[in-house]
């Protein structure tokens, strides 16, 4: 259930996302959502994309440090309080999220949001339990 | 009546000889040149040079016989103690280095046994283990005479107030500053570095009339007094300034006085020979008198070894005559310089050596801490989390250096994504590189490959400060 998702190390120096998305458009690598972190030195860019394994490699041959981590995809109705709702089921429940970014494309019934949690397998566990629906990696690559 | 007359006759004798005194004074308005030690500090050379020789044979001997380093380099060289018969012998024994030191660490090198040692200081090694230099009650005891010359050459005297902010502790500095403003009778006060501040507070308060520190220190006080709004001139009593364990420049010192409104003076020391009192400026300021009587320099071709000729650059190289603990020499400093024969107008007739310009290997002065690049390099090793390639960048900011090392993030600490664990690698980092220099640096990630390759030797410094 678990997506793959793109973590890229970057200086804060220009040119350097340039690179990135230069690098996976010449390999035609599709990327599907994006978040960046950045502190004064430095950037970490979130990458969901249509072929994790191969932007991970050139990536990586290209010289970037970077690391494969899983996060969930899910959706919610688009409309006011549905990130409200899904936010409040994990709370409740003790999950711990470490950060979160809204997916650019749509889903089948309302909007994506990409989670980065702590115990993801008993996290999407709770959430199907309460009705939320959890993207399965494959087709959130493609959607 | 007679006691009368000798006492008015004593009295106008004082008198005039402190007016002949006052009157070398390189022909500049600014301060009379007075000595801490007239006899020793203006020695007629040749009677200065027979000196040197004495206490040279003394030094050597006691080498030969208590320092199995030195006897063993002198043995191999084919020579003895016996062979020292003119200052120019002193060519035929070999160098002693920092390695040398290191490999006797830490306590090797010391002619005496550890029950006559009295302090011990130590300085930055270029790896992980520091130099460590031992004195005896004497070595102490001439140190402190050395420091007072230097104080009162900076124009000092013994109702001073002198504001010590070098920082105390196994660096020199401190102690050996304050040991000779003790000598000198002056008032010290130990307030060793930071919180400028209050240091300000205090140079106020207390009326000091005196500072030491290093001159990018001093820089730094300067521009706080301006920004607490105070008027050197009229809320401080500074009247000199006795600055070093630093690189510095005519225009920096030119700053730094008109600034604070002192004269300031550049003082050399280095631990291994001694401490702060190895040379220091008169109120000429052209170049820095070399305590000759304790000590001989030599200036090599840092190539070649080869003896270089006066007045051209070169390594200084340090020989003591009177240390107990820790003879050393032929020390090679690294250091580069020049030294001059000229006679002095102050009446001093120890050769002046010129400002340090250089060094011959990558040693950094960071806000008068010693730093190796290699030391980083075995911190960075042993921590593990990072490519081996790095990078120090050295700027000056509001006159303080700052050292921020760049190291490359390896893969295998990308494993989280998570900012916060990036942070926190970086903090382990740099806690451990101030653990090991004692000195406060910046860390920053970069990506990997990112800092420069290059075959042979690794550009590892970017010095961007302007001296």
């Amino acid at each position: 259930m678990k997506i793959n998702q793109i973590s890229v190390f970057l200086e804060n120096k220009s040119g350097r996302l340039a690179a990135v998305t230069r690098i996976l458009s010449e390999n035609k690598v599709n990327i599907r959502a994006l978040s960046i972190a950045d502190t004064s030195d430095f950037g970490i860019l979130r990458l969901i994309v249509d072929q994790p394994k191969l932007a991970f490699d050139v990536l990586k041959n290209e010289g970037f440090s970077v690391s494969p981590t899983e996060v969930i995809g899910v959706e919610m109705p688009d409309e006011p309080g549905g990130l409200s709702g899904v936010l409040k089921i994990l709370e409740s429940n003790g999950f711990n999220i470490e950060y979160l970014y809204a997916f650019i494309g749509k889903g089948e019934n309302g909007a994506l949001v990409i989670l980065r949690i702590e115990k993801a397998e008993e996290a999407i566990q709770c959430l199907e339990e309460n009705g939320i629906k959890v993207l399965m990696g494959e087709k959130l690559y493609q959607l | 009546m007679i006691l009368r007359n000798i006492y008015k006759f004593v009295i106008l004798l004082f008198i005039s000889v402190y007016f002949i005194l006052s009157d070398q004074n390189c022909g500049k308005k600014e301060r009379s040149t007075l000595y801490w030690n007239q006899r020793y500090e203006t020695l007629p050379r040749e009677e200065l040079e027979q000196l040197q020789l004495e206490r040279l044979k003394m030094t050597i001997e006691r080498s030969f016989y208590s320092v199995p380093h030195y006897r063993s380099v002198m043995q191999e060289a084919g020579m003895g103690p016996e062979d020292i018969n003119c200052l120019e012998d002193l060519q035929k024994l070999p160098f002693t280095t920092k390695e040398d030191l290191r490999n006797n660490y830490p306590y090797g090198m010391f002619a005496v046994p550890l029950s006559e040692i009295v302090r011990i200081h130590s300085s930055s090694g270029t790896t992980g283990k520091p130099t460590v230099v031992g004195y005896t009650r004497n070595d102490i005891n001439n140190w402190a005479e050395l420091m007072a010359r230097a104080l009162v050459s900076g124009g000092a005297k013994k109702n001073d107030i002198i504001h010590n902010a070098y920082g105390y502790g196994l660096f020199t500095g401190g102690l050996g500053i304050h040991y000779g403003a003790e000598r000198l009778g002056a008032s010290v006060i130990p307030i060793s570095g930071g919180n400028t501040k209050r240091q300000i507070m205090i140079m106020c308060d207390y009326g000091s009339t005196v500072l030491t520190c290093t001159p990018s220190y001093a820089l730094y006080i300067s521009e706080m007094v301006e920004e607490m709004g105070l008027d050197p001139k009229k809320d401080l009593k500074l009247r000199c300034g006795v600055l070093g364990a630093e690189p510095w420049s005519e225009n920096m010192r030119l700053e730094i006085e008109k600034r604070l409104d002192i004269s300031a003076v550049d003082i050399y020391g280095i631990s291994e020979v001694i401490g702060p009192g190895v040379a220091v400026e008169c109120s000429c300021k052209k170049g820095l008198h070399v305590m000759e009587d304790h000590f001989i320099v030599e200036v090599i071709d840092p190539d070649t070894g080869e003896i270089i000729p006066e007045g051209e650059e070169g390594e200084l190289v340090f020989t003591s005559l009177t240390k107990e603990g820790l003879p050393i020499l032929r020390y090679r400093t690294r250091d580069i310089a020049s030294v001059d024969y000229e006679p002095c107008p102050c009446g001093r007739t120890h050769i002046r050596m010129s400002r340090v310009s250089g060094r011959t290997d990558d040693m950094l002065v960071i806000r008068g801490v010693n730093v190796f690049p290699s030391q980083i390099e075995s911190v960075l090793l042993e921590v593990g989390y990072t490519e081996p390639h790095y990078l120090l960048v050295v700027d000056r900011e509001d006159n303080l250096d700052i050292l921020t090392v760049w190291v490359e993030l390896s893969s295998k600490s990308f494993a989280s994504d998570e900012v916060r664990k990036l942070e926190e690698l970086g903090a382990k980092i740099r806690g451990e590189i101030e653990a090991a220099l004692g000195l406060s640096v910046k860390v920053k990630l970069v990506e990997p490959k990112t800092i420069e390759r290059s075959e042979g030797k690794a550009k590892r410094v970017i010095d961007n400060r302007k001296l």
